[in-house]
């Protein structure tokens, strides 16, 4: 994993600025300080990943061993057989996908249309209504699972994987991402269309669509990420006995407490959960880290 | 609904007033559940947002490869919250990876192991020291004090990674210009860089404390509100699809977790609207 990030330095996250002066840069004492610093901390974050991937490769016996080793001594897949053999992985990692891409389609619609709206049409009770979504990033999830499991039982959704993409077809963070960005289009363009008697929804598809791809790039791939690791309501709209309605991470969590100590099989189905994320990261880092730079900046 | 008797199974509400409250005060869990979240409140935020503070500052210097360390320190942020809580729960096993560093750096492991063990962390220390302390405060326990490096350990990257946009964002000119007049390197950071970096500090400072009430994954994998790790979105949990099916206890809970949070953001803003008038 170290060495596929090394070979990813984008160029995207090099300064746009020149470099600062030396004075600024300060004596090669603390550019070694520095160093040290960043790469120690890369080496803890990278540690707790290294280790569960070794010991993925482990027998179980030898995982179980004290002192531990580091790399395993026989190298075998047996726990990824385990994983593969003995449970419905597949099902589950179809399961996390459709939902993903559920929660991914509708949020990038509607996210996108409610951005907009809250940022280029007037409408009485504009600020109020947007107040009031913005609030909702301040209630803790789990405020909302009993009135949410309650509709959901009401529908006769429960324990069906629709539980866990409708509620969250549409959210906060997401109207909030595409109203500052539409906010920071000019709006000469818009004004041209109209004169030239475009309508609204023309505008928006022609115009405001082609220039927010990155946005909505960086909104589609925080809503698969969520997606993909949401626990809290899974487990709470998903019963223990619909197995075959699990995702990734309710699976995770069911085969800890059915192999309490195999730990090289527990670490196998964690390093693919994982691994698809790691995969996405490799290829799209820009829209993953840029998401959370853009919503701090305007936050 | 925190004012009903409102069994969760049958969906039937009585009306009880004050009540669901009532028990709340009276019972130890809750107030340990609040004692427990204030701990990890004021533990986690503060070290993330300092500890991302300094690697965004160090970072932001002319160094080779930003973009590796920024997403390294990013990566843990996105991964699984189960898978992650899984791995730390094999390393901090009894005789696992975390013993094993602990012992070869001279240490003795915490017994019973991390996660396993309800002993107060200040009262640890005191002991040291031949004191006893008072039951209330005895300080988050070893195994809470856990849970809260990892979150310190997942959010950290996140927050650097908003600081860093937010170091971008301030004019290198400004700094230039001091530096021609003659001013230290340590100057323009207390003078110029940090005061322009206060607003991004406010937004660490805000979503860090959303975030750190909300924890309920990793508490879920690693102890299931065991060994002192309960804190008041667990016992929501607990009252209610955990077990007990008291909604209307566990609303009366999500009450006061709302109003400590509200309180809380008011509280910052005050603190911070302050300094902005100097």
């Amino acid at each position: 994993m170290r060495m596929a990030f090394g070979s990813t330095r984008s160029p995207a996250g090099r300064s746009r600025r020149p470099p600062p002066e030396r004075s600024i840069v300060g004596t090669a004492a603390t550019r070694t300080v520095s160093y040290g610093l960043l790469i120690g901390v890369a080496g803890l974050m990278f540690v707790p990943f290294l280790w569960s991937l070794t010991t993925s490769f482990k027998t179980s016996p030898e995982a179980a061993q004290v002192p531990p080793t580091i790399l395993p001594r026989q190298p075998t897949i047996d726990a990824y057989r385990t994983v593969i053999v003995q449970a419905p992985f597949a099902r589950w990692f179809a399961n996390s996908v459709m939902v993903a891409l559920a929660v991914v389609a509708t949020r990038c619609t509607l996210d996108t249309l409610a951005g907009y709206a809250f940022a280029r049409m007037r409408f009485p009770g504009r600020e109020l209504l947007f107040s009031a979504v913005i609030s909702t990033l301040m209630v803790s999830p789990i405020v909302l699972i009993i009135p949410r499991f309650i509709l959901l039982q009401q529908l006769g959704l429960v324990n069906t994987l629709h539980a866990l993409w409708i509620p969250f077809a549409s959210e906060a963070f997401g109207v909030f991402l595409m109203r500052q960005v539409f906010q920071s289009f000019p709006t000469e363009l818009e004004d041209a269309a109209r004169i030239d008697g475009a309508g609204r929804l023309r505008m928006f598809w022609s115009l405001a669509i082609p220039n927010a791809t990155p946005a909505i790039a960086t909104l589609a791939i925080f809503s698969f990420q969520g997606s993909w690791n949401r626990f809290l309501d899974a487990v709470i709209f998903i019963s223990g006995a619909h197995r075959d309605q699990f995702t990734l991470p309710l699976g995770l969590a069911y085969f800890r407490s059915l192999y309490y100590t195999d730990w090289p099989v527990v670490m196998a189905i964690a390093v693919l959960t994982t691994l698809p994320l790691a995969v996405a990261f490799l290829f799209c880092q820009r829209y993953f880290v840029e998401g959370a730079a853009r919503t701090g900046l305007n936050g | 609904m925190s004012l009903f008797d409102w069994d969760l199974l049958t969906q039937q509400g009585r009306f009880i007033g004050l009540g669901n409250y009532r028990v709340l005060v009276a019972s130890d869990e809750f107030w340990s559940a609040l004692r427990n979240t204030v701990y990890y409140v004021l533990g986690v935020v503060p070290v993330q947002s300092a500890l991302a503070l300094l690697l965004a500052l160090v970072a932001n210097r002319r160094i080779r490869g930003r973009t590796f360390f920024r997403s390294a320190f990013y990566f843990p942020s996105i991964s699984s919250s189960v898978a992650v809580a899984l791995m730390f729960l094999w390393i901090l096993q009894g005789g696992g990876l975390a013993d094993g560093i602990l012992t070869l750096l001279g240490g003795t492991p915490p017994r019973p192991a991390w996660l396993s063990n309800p002993n107060g962390v200040f009262d640890l220390l005191a002991s040291r020291l031949g004191w006893k302390l008072p039951s209330w405060a005895i300080g988050p326990s070893v195994a809470l004090l856990c849970i809260m490096a990892l979150n310190v350990w997942t959010t950290t990257g996140t927050m650097m990674v908003i600081f860093l946009a937010g170091l971008q964002d301030i004019p290198r000119e400004l700094q230039e210009a001091a530096a021609v007049d003659g001013a230290t390197s340590r100057t323009i950071l207390w003078s110029i860089t940090l005061p322009l970096l206060r607003p991004i500090m406010l937004f660490v400072l805000a979503i860090g404390m959303i975030g750190a009430f909300q924890v309920f994954d990793q508490i879920w994998i690693m102890t299931r509100g065991q060994n002192q790790t309960t804190t008041l979105v667990w016992l929501i949990y607990s009252e209610s699809f955990g077990g007990g099916f008291r909604a209307g206890q566990a609303a009366a809970v999500a009450t006061v977790l709302l109003a400590v949070v509200f309180g809380l953001t008011m509280l910052q803003r005050r603190l911070f609207d302050r300094q902005a008038e100097w």
